[in-house]
């Protein structure tokens, strides 16, 4: 009986693991592994392995060669180049940017959601997902047009600048074009958290520091935020990592200063095809990311063992 | 409960236009009759006259479908087995590689796949799309089956095994259909982030396939050439999605709710 019970435990969870091994977990290990390879030379990665005409294979490298194939110079290249390290602060100022837009325009929506009749609610909510819903590119491609030179929007501001004797600006191709498009495809992963944390605010303790005098200010600053910071915390997660991670944004909103670390990954192994030191960059990308994950489920947990006390 | 303030209903109405005009904008400019994306000059259906003309762009619909067909149909079976196993036992493994491709940066999942294709000397094309979609979807449809799951009532399961059914009956007969709801979500869901991938099909694509977002992404790079068609590919694709997610949320209300 037990022995059945095991054996239909792999039964179910053996074919999912093994297709995310493959698909995932070794794919990424590859990637970990090619960040210490050299380029070969034309592009990709210089062989371990070499395949006779005949179709037999033998390893090139071996216990007394591995010197030639294996190196630290591509992560030595990214700490002393500060060309790479300022892109990666770039990417956070960017990412971190968003967030703060991001928070500053959900929060409002999220409370008003969390206050309304349950039936508006899932409305609402619906509402804020549906476009999250529509293609990614369509909603980039949608500010490419609302930002054109030719669009009503910039040029009437063009106008109004005039008036003030100011230059028309272009505003597609800037940084201020990438920053809207990376608030205005993540802005859902910001409402959704901060929604189911507000909603479960317990609303007499409003009424009860109302009553001992409080004004707006105060019960939003001394009761409701601190009780949101789980829900903030979530949603910073939310936003700012995928945010970090983005290539397409930049590469059709931006400019050619508004380049983020995803489309230097993007060029490494696309174009300039080196690949060894793409790899270095996305365990960068990918070390940054876990950190950052954990810091905020660290700081979300804190929060949220606080309020509970 | 005090009312919500007046300037929180401004705030949260600007929010939504902003959510919303851009998509209306390109609705309604695939309707225009101009070259320009610029102002309105009159109605036509010439852009969709068009499109049902322009062969790469029909070729990459149909890729499209039939990558998330078969995306839809794999992931679906491993996702639920996923969800299940997560369910059901304790596990350390299984639920980190299914929760991390859905954490990190989609790029990353794209050129580790790009450096495992070429390294097994695969052609980059459809199968090598298609596998990537699965691997990204399993994640999202575990998740929608294995909170389905934990609002289910286990007594019903026990009640059927005490009346004789063996496991697999009970699974069968009384787990799987409650359970359907959250299945049928998870498929549409894979369905629909199969077709709407830019960024994994980007690099796991090659020379020789599209799929409608590279299509799309590749006119308009070139924004001298932007070409209402693609208003009208657009329009039609975020028809396709809208539909899809209303079929989910009549199906399974919960199925978007954060945990």
């Amino acid at each position: 009986m037990a022995h059945s019970k095991h054996t239909t435990k792999w039964l179910i969870s053996g074919p999912p693991l093994l297709y995310l091994l493959i698909f995932f977990a070794i794919p990424s290990l590859i990637m970990a592994f090619a960040a210490f390879r050299f380029p070969g030379d034309y592009g990709g990665l210089m062989p371990l392995v070499s395949t006779s005409d005949a179709g037999a294979s033998t390893w090139l490298i071996n216990q007394n060669n591995w010197r030639e194939f294996l190196t630290l110079e591509n992560f030595l290249r990214f700490v002393e180049d500060k060309v790479y390290v300022e892109l990666f602060i770039k990417s956070f100022w960017y990412a971190g940017l968003t967030t703060l837009v991001c928070l500053v325009m959900a929060y409002p929506l999220a409370w008003l959601i969390a206050r309304s009749a349950r039936k508006t609610r899932d409305l609402l909510v619906l509402l804020v997902i549906l476009p999250f819903w529509s293609n990614f590119l369509i909603r980039v491609y949608a500010w490419m047009i609302i930002l054109g030179p030719q669009s009503y929007f910039s040029s009437t501001l063009n106008k109004v600048l005039a008036v003030f004797g100011i230059e028309p600006v272009s505003l597609l191709f800037s940084q201020f074009a990438v920053i809207v498009g990376l608030v205005y495809v993540h802005l859902p992963f910001m409402v959704l958290p901060l929604y189911a944390n507000l909603e479960k605010h317990d609303m007499t303790l409003l009424d009860a520091a109302q009553d001992l005098g409080a004004n707006a200010w105060q019960r939003f600053w001394k009761v409701t935020w601190p009780l949101s910071l789980p829900g903030v915390w979530a949603g910073v997660a939310l936003v700012f990592i995928p945010a970090l991670g983005m290539f397409a944004i930049p590469d059709l909103l931006g400019g050619t200063n508004s380049m983020m670390v995803g489309n230097l990954i993007k060029q490494q192994f696309l174009d300039s095809r080196d690949w060894p030191f793409g790899s270095v960059l996305s365990i960068m990308l990918t070390l940054t990311v876990l950190l950052l994950a954990a810091i905020a489920s660290w700081a979300g947990s804190r929060h949220k063992k606080k309020g509970k006390k | 409960m005090k009312p919500v303030a007046r300037w929180v209903w401004g705030v949260a109405l600007a929010v939504y236009a902003f959510l919303y005009l851009p998509l209306a904008i390109v609705v309604l400019f695939s309707f225009n009759d101009s070259n320009l994306n610029a102002e309105w000059v009159g109605f036509t259906l010439k852009w969709y006259v068009m499109l049902f003309q322009d062969r790469a762009m029909l070729e990459a619909a149909t890729d499209t479908l039939l990558i998330g067909l078969v995306t839809c149909a794999c992931s679906t079976v491993l996702g639920t087995m996923a969800g299940y196993a997560m369910y059901k036992w304790r596990l350390r493994l299984l639920p980190a590689l299914v929760l991390t491709p859905i954490a990190i940066p989609e790029i990353l999942m794209g050129v580790s796949l790009l450096i495992f294709f070429v390294m097994l000397d695969m052609t980059l094309g459809l199968v090598s799309i298609t596998l990537s979609h699965i691997a990204f979807c399993i994640g999202f449809v575990a998740i929608v089956v294995r909170s389905r799951l934990q609002g289910m009532d286990e007594s019903l399961v026990e009640a059927a095994r005490d009346l004789g059914a063996t496991p697999f009956m009970a699974f069968r007969q009384v787990t799987l259909p409650l359970i359907m709801p959250g299945i049928i979500a998870g498929a549409l869901m894979a369905f629909t982030l199969s077709i709407d991938d830019f960024v994994i099909s980007f690099f796991t694509a090659g020379v020789g396939s599209n799929t409608l977002p590279l299509e799309i992404y590749s006119r308009v790079k070139v924004p001298m050439k932007l070409n209402p068609e693609v208003n009208a590919v657009s329009t039609l694709l975020m028809m396709l999605t809208l539909s899809l997610i209303l079929i989910v949320s009549k199906i399974a209300p919960n199925a978007f709710r954060s945990e």
